[in-house]
């Protein structure tokens, strides 16, 4: 049988992303230019027996988020800039009491209200440094509608397998462009549940390292209870301020991430095995980069694309490696700088790194980007 | 035989970190008697907070709990309770936190009617960060940001709860703890969004800083300003000056959230006629 194609926006393939992930629970609070992923959500959940709600602000709704994720229920709300701004200090309680769940953020124009409609890529740094305290994160930045929709899939399989909040940060082109999209069947991508306890109820401990760094959780009202804080807590779930527990228990948290950085990380090489000009580029910068790099190619000038599918963790290893190869690197993206921050940071003065930097709302188009290739010598 | 609060109790979890003569030690205690009245399931009852010395209270219980942030409990616990409606659905806190940061969750969770049972205990104070004023504290009096007296006009919980649509609403206070585990069997037996308001005492923070120079002078007061609703309706107005009311204030038959979203479901099910 043919599969099921469809025309759709990005924000509703993200949807139908988390539906086909499992997702049975969601929660939000309705912001331009993301609210399509709530109301496809609103339409498709109670068809399988799933739970909606729109609370009263961004705040609520990541809490309901967290509340909704540890009764087993797979957990997704969408958001945007001042949205994810509001559920920063929840993000990080999830982060910390390690629940599951999953974060659509379309990156607009500005901060606060900025530019409503128009697209950025300014919130990566909110994604790795929003909340306070240090914290693991997982952040995907896709390129397209049918990226949108595996990514978000692949979003919901993070955050059950490291018990962590995911993000996926579509700019705002990506989550309104209309594009087709051949949805898989169900079995043909992955999908990952939590572990749950294997021990019996009173032996349970929500944080029992013994299980490695990613211990089992339970759901409330599976027959297991236990204790949830967001204070630093002992391998029980109980607050101590015991400085080894706390030490071990935030290293732990971050090392489940950053030790398995090679299993979340996801990138793209375009022509980068002779590069001499490197675009590194995310989300729909990419897309005109994509073309940018075909046009210097026939032009003779040997560029490359390296496009992050994950933006955290960053794939600094691998930019190092093609930086000792290559006369320069060029970062486009909507935003002032925050991008060519992390490359320049990674790859030890090896290269210079061009910028081009727009935060007026317009795309950034692959003529500029060509420009900015052959600037470099 | 004396009633065994121990079975309620998590093993090894006791001292509590609550002060001396704080009433917060009594609210648990009256809801052990509830629980207990009830014989709810451990498993299947989830006790959820929000921060500050009141919101330490689920740590201490062998349930289902959650300490979440400041103020956001009620959004915390609404998740729970939509994504899995047959848990019981406790909450608690103090009156800063369900009040000031809180507000708008709580208004919003009265308002959806929701069947949890919320019980805030109001010492009319920030307790833990060191007696700041909140939203309860009565004017004139004083906190550690009111050295001069109190301007603000102070918050009616159980008023407030009411307008926002919550279909029970109740008041009692530590000093009357016999009736403070009744109160809550009737909130949890109601079926909807359920407010008990304990009126408790800080003596740190609050008592010390004001005309209260221990905490029976504390507790005097609770019991000097505590009317019961039914004796109320036999007094005048004059009588009733600076009189507080106790007991059910308010109870209402109301479509519950959870049971209006099935309909949701069955609808989009296409099951519904
Ligand atoms: C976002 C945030 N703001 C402020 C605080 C600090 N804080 C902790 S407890 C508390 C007050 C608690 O007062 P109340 O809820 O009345 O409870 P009590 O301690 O009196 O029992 C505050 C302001 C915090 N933890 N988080
Ligand atoms: S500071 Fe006040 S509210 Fe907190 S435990 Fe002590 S007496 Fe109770």
């Amino acid at each position: 049988m043919a599969k099921k194609v469809a025309f759709m926006q990005g924000n509703e393939a993200a949807a139908h992303g988390a539906l086909y992930a499992g997702c049975t629970f969601f929660a939000g609070y309705p912001i331009t230019p993301s609210t399509e992923v709530a109301e496809v959500m609103s339409a498709e959940l109670p068809k399988i027996g799933g739970k909606f709600i729109q609370m009263e602000d961004e705040i609520g709704a990541m809490a309901a988020l967290i509340g909704g994720a540890l009764t087993g229920a797979k957990a997704l709300t969408s958001t945007s800039g001042p949205g994810l701004s509001l559920k920063q200090e929840n993000i990080g309680y999830a982060c910390i009491t390690e629940v599951p769940c999953v974060i659509v953020n379309v990156m607009r124009g500005g901060p606060s209200t900025g530019m409503p409609t128009g697209p950025s890529q300014s919130d990566i740094m909110c994604a790795k440094w929003g909340t306070h305290g240090d914290h693991p994160a997982i952040c995907l930045v896709p390129a397209s509608v049918q990226e949108l929709f595996e990514e978000t899939v692949r979003a919901f399989n993070l955050a059950e397998k490291y018990r962590t909040p995911v993000m996926i940060m579509p700019d705002e082109i990506v989550a309104h462009m209309r594009e087709r999209i051949v949805f898989p069947e169900p079995g043909e991508l992955e999908v990952i549940d939590r572990a749950k306890p294997t021990v019996t109820p009173d032996k349970y401990k929500p944080y029992d390292t013994s299980f490695g760094d990613v211990p089992p959780l339970a759901a409330f009202g599976s027959g297991y209870k236990f204790h949830v804080t967001g204070l630093n807590k002992m391998a029980d779930g109980f607050p101590t301020t015991k400085a080894e527990y706390v030490q071990a228990e935030e290293e732990r948290q971050v090392r489940k991430v950053e030790a398995n950085a090679a299993d979340i990380m996801k990138w793209e090489e375009y022509l980068i095995d002779d590069a001499e000009v490197v675009v590194v580029a995310f989300g729909s910068t990419s897309r005109s980069a994509r073309f940018a790099v075909d046009e210097a190619r026939k032009a003779g000038i040997k560029a490359g694309l390296f496009r992050l599918i994950t933006f955290w963790p960053f794939p600094e290893q691998r930019l190092l490696e093609i930086s000792k190869k290559v006369k320069g690197f060029i970062s486009p993206e909507m935003n002032l700088g925050m991008c060519a921050g992390v490359i320049k940071g990674c790859i030890e003065g090896n290269a210079p790194v061009l910028g081009i930097f727009r935060v007026d709302g317009e795309p950034i188009n692959p003529g500029q980007i060509l420009d900015k290739i052959k600037e470099v010598k | 035989m004396s009633f065994d609060y121990d079975k309620w109790i998590r093993p090894g979890k006791l001292p509590h970190i609550w002060c001396p003569g704080c009433g917060h030690g009594i609210v648990m205690k009256g809801l052990i008697r509830a629980l207990d009245t009830l014989q709810l399931k451990k498993e299947e009852t989830a006790i959820v907070s929000g921060i500050g010395c009141a919101s330490r209270l689920p740590g201490y219980m062998d349930c289902c709990t959650l300490h979440t942030a400041h103020g956001r409990a009620a959004a915390f616990a609404t998740g729970v309770k939509m994504a899995k409606p047959e848990m019981n659905v406790i909450l608690c806190g103090g009156d800063g936190d369900g009040t000031a940061i809180g507000g708008n969750h709580f208004i919003h969770a009265c308002r959806r009617n929701i069947d949890m049972t919320y019980i805030i205990m109001n010492n009319m104070i920030y307790g833990m960060t060191g007696g700041q004023f909140s939203p309860c504290t009565p004017t004139g009096d004083k906190a550690s940001t009111t050295p001069y007296g109190n301007p603000d006009p102070g918050f009616d919980i159980a008023k407030l709860a009411i307008g926002a649509g919550a279909s029970f609403v109740a008041r009692g206070t530590a000093f009357h703890a016999n009736q403070i585990d009744k109160l809550i069997v009737e909130a949890i037996q109601h079926k909807g969004f359920s407010v008990v308001e304990i009126l408790d005492d800080c003596p740190t923070t609050y008592g010390r800083r004001n005309k209260y120079k221990s905490v029976i002078e504390m507790m005097n007061r609770l019991k000097d300003v505590a009317v019961p609703v039914k004796a109320a309706e036999k007094m005048d107005p004059e009588q009733l000056k600076g009189k507080i009311l106790t007991g059910v204030l308010h109870k209402q038959d109301k479509p519950e959230y959870c049971e209006q979203y099935a309909k949701v479901i069955e609808r989009a099910k296409g099951t519904a006629r």
